[in-house]
């Protein structure tokens, strides 16, 4: 109203100018972590892992895993307290640029962990990637880009690429003389690229593929399947199903007689975490696998009765992978002294890292992908026993990375 | 291949087809009957298969397991009818899509709360534990058949109280004009409680009875309800008749799809639900939109 323009100061203003004054105020406070002398700003550690659906238990046993490591180094991370977020990837592909949008940009996390999920992976990878983006460390997602085509200097893996799921069962199929194999697979990318490791290793050594039955996924009704395997007779077959999948075909198969007269073999998922499900048709089962529930290495023994004392439950190769990324991000940064800005020289900490994980020597190629040992496991007695090394320094051809 | 491979196939297929009907018969007889859509009826599947596993693990027999467990999903799907369901009877089918979808993360979450992440296996009881020779090398489980003659049982015994008796013209009546029905003297929310247990214990016993062969794990019900909604839709919302004919045509077309178009096998059903929905867009014996 003009009347009011005659006073000095209306109240408007003096609204106006607190408010700009107390944003100036709190704008002030927001100064990036790695500015602040003495880095007194805890260290952020975001997780984007299923912690509901099929992949539930998975998800939950890798962040348990890493905040176990984290706490027997007096959870600090290079003298720094840290903050741990939790965000639900429900292993859905679909949500995932949503989720990891909001650690990055809005959480603004220092290292993002995770995913199981290798299509949640791909999108995370493709969004962190780079020199702005969080060190990442990939604890499951085995697609081979993620330290391919998409490797970064930023990106890390301490789990395996589908390439390393596949390739050991080549050799190990035919020094147990099977030599007429046929291959069963979950058509879906990462099964995909499982059953392509196994058969350039398997032809490659002077095999014969007798057939290739790449079944819907997640559909798990395989009796149509199991038929069709009575009927081609093959020596044995190399399978990749995980979960509630992998539970039910070591049954069907078992169920449909098929043990006696054809050897089953697949990637580790196969008989990981479903043993119990499986019961008895699991027994004699085969699969290849960087780590073994009963491998005997002090290293092992230590992480499983810490991983029983820390949640009460027995730990898998999940919560292996978790461990050894807490390893990690340790390593990189107490070489750093817990300065975050100090990117490179934490990165070269981390990449040349040689850690004494569970599973046995694990480092790292120049993909950042997992250099470690696969062990040939049969099931004893309900447990995967480690029959002998598949394959020594399993690498990873790391197709399409310029690092 | 020789001729006994196709016949197996077949077994397989129908096999299947039977165990599809079991689920899909009370998703059929709830949205026909009572007009609901009801999203939640794979995670009922799921809740039937976790009892099973956690009661026949407490007595140690599956028998006894299904025999107590069959009462708690009665009482389960009383409960949600009573809080929940009847609410929306009236109204739009938008809501109860939305209350059931609820329904849905409502109840897989407390399955992981009470039962955990991992996934859990259900032993066969010893006496359907064996096996039938077919070919040489493949046998078939006699459990699977026991399932499809549970499942020839069930149908039976639907037809019969549909068809035959009071309860089942009560029903009948109900689903066609409601007002009409009550007018009549005949509570029909009572009713409707009941046909809603009922399509709860179908859909919990059809999880008890494939936990052996399925395996018990999170999720598992959303598989099983997709396959389901396709069931209903082909043979016609309602019909009973038209699950059974629907179940058998996706067991049937799934399992020869596999073998014979293996690289379109997941998309077969789905391509053969177009095909008739073009044909008949009310489904094979549903009535007339």
């Amino acid at each position: 109203m003009s009347n009011e323009e005659k006073k000095g100061i209306t109240r408007r203003d003096l609204i106006k100018g607190t408010a700009a004054t107390a944003g100036l105020a709190a704008a002030s406070l927001f100064v990036p972590p790695r500015f602040a002398i003495g880095a007194q700003a805890k260290v952020k550690v975001g997780f984007l892992l299923p912690y509901t659906g099929t992949y539930a238990k998975l998800g939950t046993f890798c962040r348990d895993a890493l905040k176990l490591r984290l706490a027997e180094a007096g959870n600090k991370l290079g003298g720094r307290e840290i903050e741990f977020i939790d965000v639900d990837s429900e292993a859905n592909p679909a949500k995932a640029p949503e989720l990891t949008n909001r650690l990055i940009k809005r959480d603004k996390v220092d290292f993002l962990i995770g995913p199981v999920h290798s299509g949640v992976g791909m999108v995370m990878v493709k969004m962190a990637r780079g020199d702005q983006g969080p060190i990442t460390v990939v604890t499951n997602a085995g697609a081979d880009q993620l330290t391919g085509s998409l490797c970064a200097p930023n990106i890390f893996r301490t789990s395996f690429s589908s390439y390393q799921m596949g390739y050991p069962g080549g050799p190990v199929m035919l020094e147990d003389g099977h030599k007429r194999v046929a291959l069963v697979y979950w058509n879906y990318g990462f099964g995909k690229e499982v059953a392509a490791g196994f058969k350039k290793s398997f032809l490659a050594g002077g095999g014969t593929l007798v057939k290739e039955i790449p079944t819907p996924f997640p559909e798990v009704d395989f009796q149509a399947y199991l038929t069709e395997l009575a009927a081609l007779k093959p020596d044995a077959i190399y399978t990749f199903y995980a979960g509630g999948g992998a539970a039910k075909f070591v049954k069907d198969f078992a169920a449909a007689g098929l043990k006696d007269s054809i050897k089953l073999y697949g990637a580790g998922f196969l008989t990981e975490g479903v043993l119990e499900a499986q019961g008895a048709a699991a027994e004699g089962v085969r699969t290849v696998l960087h780590y073994a529930d009963t491998l005997d290495i002090p290293e092992n023994h230590k992480f499983r009765a810490a991983f029983k004392k820390a949640t009460g439950q027995e730990a898998d190769v999940y919560a292996v992978q978790g461990y050894d990324a807490g390893e990690l991000i340790l390593r990189g940064m107490e070489a750093v002294k817990g300065d975050t800005g100090a990117r490179a020289e934490m990165i070269r900490a981390m990449e040349t890292a040689e850690i004494a994980s569970p599973r046995g020597k694990l480092r790292f190629s120049p993909s950042h992908n997992p250099i470690h040992d696969v062990y040939l496991r049969e099931v004893v007695k309900g447990e995967n026993r480690v029959v002998r090394v598949a394959v020594k320094d399993q690498d990873d051809p790391a197709e399409g990375c310029s690092m | 291949m020789e001729i006994s491979f196709y016949l197996v196939q077949l077994l397989n297929g129908i096999q299947y087809g039977f165990l599809l009907f079991l689920v899909a018969s009370g998703l059929t007889l709830l949205f026909g009957i009572m007009g609901i859509i009801n999203l939640a009826h794979g995670s009922f599947y799921m809740i039937g298969a976790y009892l099973a596993y956690w009661l026949s693990g407490m007595t140690g027999s599956l028998w006894l397991g299904i025999l107590l467990g069959l009462p708690l999903a009665l009482l389960l799907g009383y409960a949600v009818e009573r809080f929940a369901i009847s609410f929306l009877y009236r109204r739009d089918h938008l809501y109860q899509v939305l209350l059931t979808f609820a329904l849905i993360l409502i109840f897989n979450e407390l399955q992981r709360i009470l039962w955990g992440n991992n996934v859990h296996g259900v032993p066969i009881p010893e006496v359907l534990a064996g096996s039938i020779p077919l070919t040489e090398n493949q046998v078939y489980p006699i459990y699977r058949l026991f399932i499809s003659a549970a499942c020839i049982v069930i149908a039976a015994a639907m037809y019969w109280v549909i068809q035959k008796t009071r309860l089942g013209m009560m029903i009948r009546a109900g689903s066609s004009n409601r007002e009409m029905v009550q007018a009549l003297g005949i509570n029909v929310n009572r009713l409707f409680a009941i046909v809603f247990s009922l399509g709860v214990a179908l859909a919990a016993f059809a999880g008890m009875l494939a936990a052996p062969v399925d395996s018990v794990y999170p999720g598992m019900g959303e598989n099983i309800l997709i396959i389901s909604f396709v069931v209903v839709v082909i043979g016609g919302t309602g019909s009973i008749k038209g699950a059974f004919v629907g179940a058998m045509l996706i067991g049937l077309v799934s399992t020869f799809g596999k073998v014979m178009l293996p690289e379109m096998a997941s998309m077969s059903v789905y391509a053969m639900m177009a095909v008739i929905l073009l044909w008949r867009p009310q489904g094979l014996f549903g009535r007339a939109v």
